[in-house]
């Protein structure tokens, strides 16, 4: 199974109902952030050997290039190309987040709180960046 | 009465099981500091060629052509390659460690995962370095404006 790093238990007595939530990698914000970071990570890295291999045609011929760029111009690339912002951006911002749970002397303490910064942080940066590149694709020429 | 030694202490009892040093220590400050890096070099890119101007309608052969006749973004390209292949791959290796049960299996992808390194990081590599923004014989309206000066 996969491992998500244990968070060595800090309360010692064995209860009946011990509740999940009280660490860091192990249900609720801490899991679905990792799972979260994880995804976001494959899929930039998937596009990314993608975008390496289509700009790559320049030094083909720019008819070529542009062929393949104007793919990029189409609609349905385009809300593909605002879902792979999307994933950018939260990556990054996560990324943030497990530096300061790893360097800040508080970091673990305020993890779960730092995550919703995270997310407030994602909507508004979305909201920056989806009308306008929504109006560059479909605003037409 | 045995001594338990204290926690942490560098080849406690029987001996780390690998001889590979801090190698995964290093991927492990890599991750961080490449990352710091990627998050500026990436939100450059993206509000450069997305939200500036024309947005993704404005990219063609000529836009490209314009950015590197500029060493800044030469540089800028080629760092962001770099380091977002090293990231990217390390990401993934982890990854494919966690999921891949079977000894073959794990070669296989791997294997499969460094091979694209190389030839996605020499081929944008060369791309940067050898490309020339006025290729004879193009149609002038899609070479960049510098061309027929």
């Amino acid at each position: 199974m996969p491992t998500a790093p244990a968070e060595p238990r800090d309360d010692a007595a064995p209860t009946a109902k011990r509740i999940p939530g009280g660490t860091l990698y192990r249900g609720r914000e801490g899991m679905w952030s990792w799972v979260a970071h994880r995804i976001t990570g494959v899929l930039i890295f998937f596009f990314l050997l993608v975008h390496v291999l289509d700009t790559s045609l320049v030094r083909v011929s720019p008819e070529a290039y542009n062929a393949v760029i104007g793919t990029y111009k189409n609609p349905v690339m385009g809300l593909g190309e605002a879902g792979l912002v999307a994933a950018i951006v939260f990556h990054a911002f996560n990324g943030i987040r497990i530096m300061l749970v790893d360097f800040w002397s508080k970091g673990a303490k305020y993890h779960r709180v730092m995550l919703w910064v995270v997310l407030g942080l994602f909507v508004v940066t979305m909201a920056g960046f989806l009308p306008r590149h929504l109006m560059h694709v479909f605003g037409g020429e | 009465m045995t001594t338990i030694p204290a926690p942490r202490t560098r080849n406690a009892g029987p001996g780390r099981r690998t001889t590979r040093g801090n190698w995964e220590l290093y991927g492990w400050v890599f991750m961080r500091a490449s990352g710091v890096v990627l998050l500026v070099l990436i939100f450059g890119h993206l509000f450069v060629n997305l939200v500036a101007g024309e947005g993704i309608s404005a990219i063609d052969f000529g836009f490209v052509a314009g950015k590197w006749a500029s060493p800044f973004w030469q540089i800028w390209d080629l760092l962001m390659l770099w380091l977002a292949m090293i990231h990217g791959t390390n990401g993934v290796r982890t990854i494919i460690n966690d999921y891949a049960e079977r000894d073959g299996t794990r070669l296989v992808l791997k294997l499969a995962l460094y091979a694209s390194f190389v030839v996605v990081v020499v081929l944008g590599t060369l791309v940067i370095f050898t490309f020339d923004p006025c290729p004879a014989n193009s149609p002038a309206d899609l070479l960049p404006s510098f061309c027929t000066a």
